[in-house]
């Protein structure tokens, strides 16, 4: 395979203009997801009926092929971004509500009750200890949502909004296969370098986690076979990784 | 005060948690709550702070209702501790501790500093303040628990079973330091505990539940010990209940002599054989050294030039109880209990017949007449006393 590098140096603008407009398109949706998951996750952990039904329609659209939406909502929205970004953002509902519920679910009985007894009330319990105890599971869920997301958008470009995936398409039409392959690797440097930040902000957000990792001498961070460490939420997190991304 | 007023719980399904109480924890003492699981020890703690409303009756501290305050506001001034700490994970050591202070929107320089001051107070390293939770072992989280509890000084501390997850001997430890603690501070307290042991060394007073929530006897633990108030109780406490009420005489009450006591460096032929042979050799500041077996001293020596036995656990005749003072004599080699000061310097020596003796008397003196007890005196017979008449 010869890739005519001469054709990359002189595309870098738009290589670099569709990146940007194709991590607007693929990270947006995260956002949006995470904001509706947060309080959906919050009601199922509360209102336990409300989960099953909740998680079967997340996953139930995750199912649809995204091309089927697209073709729904262009009827609504047009060839504009909002028609490949309101799809994507469903798509992260069925990892994002899972992950905040699971979450919640990591804050254990003592603290709970250690909480109420020191004079929490429900939503400041919620705000600062719940929350941020919730904190590496749910950052967790985004990290493959994100990266799934990166990876969909591509498939965009059918109706017009697919940021790289316009030059995957182009190069398809134009048997040119350089256009190709730099796109797939420019999604994939987008991919890495999002998790990376994703995985720096978790760091920031939670100390904690790192301590007790030095603390814990030689515990690996993928290790969720037998469950014999202590039920912490970081060890739910570790696994909740490795199981979402499989 | 903490008064309980007839105090039931009767969960939906028609469970029975708890079955018109009706107590009161005195103010600066130590209430311990104690019975077998299910027996509504913990529920009736919860009726405290509200985390469980009552379905009839009502609890008041210090006269209020507490139904009249908002359960947030009544948590944050009284103090709260559990089994296994419930130390939140994100935060801090000091920043646990000073979760009340933060609540209470004290500044936060005054709250930390509070928080340094009470590890302190709880003998916890300072450079423990900026670590987490899961960096400490058991039984320093469950320090941290304690010291969050107190941050804010509340009068009240409920305790639900604060020691019963770590290993024996830190629970001793930190039961002989919260007794410490609570010398100093004189909290109002109400402890829930399964154990016996426990409810009898920390209680001024013991509150004893059975199943279906029911309060069958409260009082103080020598008379709980001496006096169970049914069968339930009598059991609850063990079969060796006499035993444990030696904790409750003081060891004070034995008679102790110099029998067999002498300095070391007596010549061995000023040594007078005693009844049983056997001799504690002591220093020039009567401190014990150790027992010259019968017939050890060599002829022509002192006592120094004996092999000497270890004098082993002595009691500490003004603080220890008279079953420290039994454990002593049961341990000894010559039988004889070494029974010292504050400083270590022999008090005196005492064996198993002179202990026995003063427990018996102790036991009459701690004992009514039956008559004006309703239980049968069938059920309050002590194998002490009875040991002491025939020796």
């Amino acid at each position: 395979m010869d890739l005519d590098w001469g054709w990359i140096g002189e595309h870098t603008d738009s290589l670099t203009e569709h990146s940007l407009t194709h991590l607007k398109l693929a990270l947006l949706p995260v956002l949006f997801g995470l904001i509706i998951s947060l309080p959906l996750g919050v009601a199922c952990r509360r209102w336990g009926w409300l989960y099953p039904p909740v998680l079967t329609a997340a996953n139930a659209l995750y199912a649809i092929p995204s091309l089927a939406l697209f073709m729904i909502f262009i009827q609504y929205t047009g060839l504009e971004p909002s028609t490949v970004m309101i799809p994507l953002t469903l798509y992260t509902l069925s990892v994002l509500v899972p992950n905040v519920v699971d979450g919640l679910a990591s804050v254990s009985e003592p603290v709970r009750q250690a909480a109420t007894a020191m004079g929490f009330g429900t939503l400041r319990r919620l705000l600062r200890v719940e929350l941020p105890i919730a904190v590496p599971i749910v950052i967790a869920g985004v990290r493959v949502a994100a990266v799934s997301s990166i990876s969909l958008v591509a498939i965009g470009q059918l109706i017009g909004q697919g940021g790289l995936g316009y030059d995957i398409i182009r190069g398809y039409q134009l048997r040119f296969q350089t256009q190709i392959v730099a796109a797939s690797v420019l999604i994939i440097l987008l991919a890495l370098v999002t998790d990376a930040i994703l995985v720096l902000i978790q760091r920031l957000l939670t100390p904690w986690t790192r301590a007790r990792k030095r603390s814990g001498g030689s515990s690996r961070r993928r290790h969720p076979i037998t469950g014999a460490a202590p039920p912490h939420a970081v060890d739910a997190g570790v696994s909740s990784i490795a199981g979402g991304g499989g | 005060m903490i008064t309980f007023e007839g105090v039931s719980k009767t969960y939906p399904d028609g469970t029975v948690a708890l079955d018109d109480v009706s107590l009161e924890c005195r103010t600066g003492e130590i209430t311990v709550f104690v019975g077998t699981s299910g027996g509504g020890k913990t529920t009736a703690l919860r009726t405290i702070n509200r985390m469980v409303e009552p379905t009839g009756g009502r609890v008041l501290i210090d006269g209020a209702d507490v139904r009249d305050s908002r359960p947030a506001e009544l948590r944050r001034g009284i103090g709260y501790v559990i089994q296994h700490a419930g130390l939140f994970p994100h935060r801090t050591i000091e920043d646990n501790i000073a979760t009340v202070p933060y609540l209470l929107r004290w500044n936060k320089k005054k709250a930390r500093d509070t928080a340094r001051e009470l590890m302190e107070r709880v003998g916890l390293d300072a450079s423990m303040a900026k670590r987490y939770p899961f960096q400490l072992s058991g039984g320093q989280q469950q320090r941290v628990g304690v010291a969050r509890a107190l941050a804010a000084d509340p009068p009240v501390m409920l305790m639900d079973e604060p020691f019963s997850a770590v290993d024996p001997v830190v629970r001793a430890e930190l039961q002989d330091e919260f007794l410490r603690l609570q010398a100093e501070l004189h909290k109002t307290i109400v402890f829930v505990t399964h154990d016996i042991d426990e409810a009898i060394k920390l209680g001024d007073r013991v509150a004893v539940f059975k199943t279906g929530g029911k309060l069958v006897q409260f009082d103080t633990p020598e008379n709980v010990l001496a006096r169970p108030a049914d069968d339930f109780v009598a059991e609850f406490i063990g079969y060796d209940r006499g035993i444990r009420r030696l904790w409750f005489i003081p060891a004070s009450e034995a008679p102790l002599s110099d029998r067999g006591v002498l300095p070391a460096d007596t010549p061995a032929d000023r040594i007078r054989a005693d009844d049983d042979g056997w001799t504690l050799a002591v220093d020039g500041s009567r401190r014990p050294l150790g027992w010259a077996a019968p017939g050890a001293v060599p002829s022509g020596g002192t006592l120094a030039d004996a092999p000497l036995k270890p004098v082993g656990p002595t009691f500490t005749v003004a603080r220890d109880s008279i079953r420290a003072a039994l454990n002593a004599a049961i341990l000894s080699p010559s039988g004889r209990a070494v029974g010292v000061d504050d400083d270590g310097r022999l008090v005196g020596v005492a064996d198993q017949h002179d202990l026995s003796a003063a427990i018996t008397r102790a036991g009459a003196d701690a004992e009514p007449a039956p008559a004006v007890d309703a239980k049968p005196a069938s059920d309050d017979v002590e194998p002490a006393p009875k040991g002491g008449a025939a020796g």
